[in-house]
């Protein structure tokens, strides 16, 4: 082969590759007769060991009645619909209610960790690295056994609520705290040759690119926010995880309703980090253009 | 403070319990993760389309409804497992698939020209992984591996609710007892910042150790942002 004709063939791939800038595509060549005969070997092998775990999953609820079509299809019965669907309510409304609290207190949070007072910064240090390393379930027994032994009580709601809005806070201040950090120098210079002090600098100039940047992250938070909530099995607040727990100690079905739950968490979660992700592609993709 | 005096041996099982599942569940889950990123680089596309599948369902589900489909779930088809290993299956599980993304990132920002180099040099699939870019890759995914270790600390809390007898378990067991909240709770806070400081205490010494333009590898001017940093449960 020609030399040109090499370069050639090579050239939109190549430009094509630094487009990308990933390593991930020049781990192996495109194969030639030989290479392509072992993937397909190997594709066939390993397509067959994927399929025969799946076979021995199946033939495991088989063999103990699971897969009993009865078991399964009433959740297409309206009534069990509408039974979970009153749990997803519940954890729709939890997430959401942590979600618009726990967001704009992050930000304060991020803001007084980053503030020039050193003791207002080292308060939210201490405040934000705490409820990052801990368990929310910690925080929620909190709220369920010691207070109450304080004569402290709140409804289950608010329970749930306020263990997830203390440390989704805590996460969300550090990704705020990034977004700041991440916003380019040049802004900061800029803002201050227009003469804009400190304080206007960060909330003209700053802070709405900032936030912006930050969104795709806010987005898997939200996803961190619904998975905390089925915590609601604990403190039994009606919520998806609960009302299958619910639903389980009447119908005894407890393999098929946990597994209808875990599919609709993972569906709802998979849409999120779908959504979240392609929002960061797609301002990416812009920073590069511009 | 009797509370504690007279629970110590109780105390300590629940800390040993709740090392054991986190390191359990993050070593594992180290192993199984890097598997799994290189069977989503790798050419064979089952194994590519297997660990995409995996890694969707594993994190999006949440913990506790793994751990409660794993403990609960698998006595009804057949498969009994102590609850300890329950929880230690549940956390892999699921760590496991933070890594392989958090791998999978990591291989993606070794400069091309270096994966090109070793091809060159004769090198196979494996081998410019194994030598070239997974070396190169771990140190830029040290931070990251320290937020899923922190993950998995914080998730091993959530074995508490299928019954293992973890640190959150017996703390709040005595405090049902004792009525000491407040002294239980701090005692339990005290082992899960003490795991977690500790875990990045020790990624940053790791870190520190690896990097290639050390002492001052931390002056980089403008950070870039992760999106998925912290995105575990």
């Amino acid at each position: 082969m020609s030399a040109a004709a090499g370069t050639t063939r090579h050239a939109p791939r190549a430009a094509h590759r630094r487009a990308t800038h990933s390593a991930t595509q020049v781990l192996f060549d495109a194969p030639g007769p030989k290479g392509r005969r072992r993937i397909a070997l190997l594709s066939v092998l390993s397509a067959a060991v994927i399929l025969g775990l799946l076979a021995a999953g199946l033939w495991q609820f088989q063999k103990n009645g699971q897969l009993d079509p009865a078991k399964w299809v009433v959740y297409l019965r309206v009534d069990y619909l509408a039974f979970l669907g009153r749990g997803l309510l519940g954890t729709l409304q939890v997430t959401a209610v942590a979600a618009v609290v726990a967001f704009p207190f992050g930000l304060l949070l991020a803001l007084a960790r980053l503030s020039r007072f050193g003791a207002l910064s080292s308060v939210a240090t201490v405040w934000i690295e705490f409820f990052r390393g801990i368990p929310m379930l910690l925080v929620v027994y909190a709220f369920l056994l010691a207070l109450p032994a304080y004569g402290v009580t709140f409804p289950r709601f608010w329970m749930l609520v306020i263990p997830m809005i203390l440390v989704s806070a805590a996460t969300t201040a550090e990704v705020f705290r990034a977004g700041i950090k991440a916003v380019d120098r040049g802004q900061h210079e800029a803002a201050s040759a227009i003469g804009l002090g400190r304080r206007d600098a960060l909330v003209h100039v700053i802070l709405p690119q900032a936030v912006r940047l930050v969104l795709p992250s806010l987005i898997l938070a939200l996803v961190t926010l619904l998975k905390d909530s089925t915590l609601g099995y604990v403190v039994s607040y009606n919520e998806l995880q609960f009302q299958g727990k619910t639903m389980v100690s009447i119908t005894r079905y407890l393999v098929q309703t946990y597994v209808v739950v875990s599919v609709i968490y993972i569906a709802l979660n998979f849409l999120l980090t779908r959504i979240a992700l392609a929002l960061d592609a797609r301002m990416k993709a812009r920073a590069v253009a511009s | 403070m009797e509370a504690i005096a007279e629970n110590v041996p109780l105390l300590l099982q629940g800390i040993a319990y709740t090392v054991a599942l986190t390191l359990l569940g993050y070593v594992l889950a180290l192993i199984v993760g890097t598997a799994l990123a290189v069977c989503r680089v790798s050419p064979i596309p089952p194994l590519r389309w297997a660990a995409t599948v995996y890694v969707e369902i594993f994190r999006n589900i949440p913990l506790l409804s793994l751990l409660i489909l794993i403990a609960f779930g698998l006595p009804d088809v057949g498969l009994r497992l102590p609850y300890f290993w329950c929880g230690v299956l549940g956390l892999t599980l699921s760590s496991a698939a933070f890594v392989c993304e958090n791998v999978r990132s990591g291989i993606n920002t070794v400069p091309v020209g270096h994966a090109e180099a070793a091809r060159s040099i004769g090198l196979g699939f494996f081998g410019t992984l194994r030598f070239v870019v997974l070396p190169q890759a771990f140190r830029t995914m040290i931070q990251p591996l320290v937020n899923v270790f922190i993950g998995t600390v914080i998730g091993s809390a959530l074995c508490s609710a299928i019954a293992v007898s973890e640190i959150t378990w017996v703390t709040q067991t005595l405090n049902i007892q004792y009525a000491q909240a407040v002294l239980m709770f701090l005692v339990a806070g005290a082992v899960y910042l003490g795991m977690s400081l500790g875990g990045s205490a020790l990624g940053g010494v790791i870190e520190r150790a690896v990097s290639p333009d050390a002492p001052t590898g931390r002056s980089r001017g403008r950070s870039a942002l992760d999106v998925t940093a912290g995105a575990q449960a």
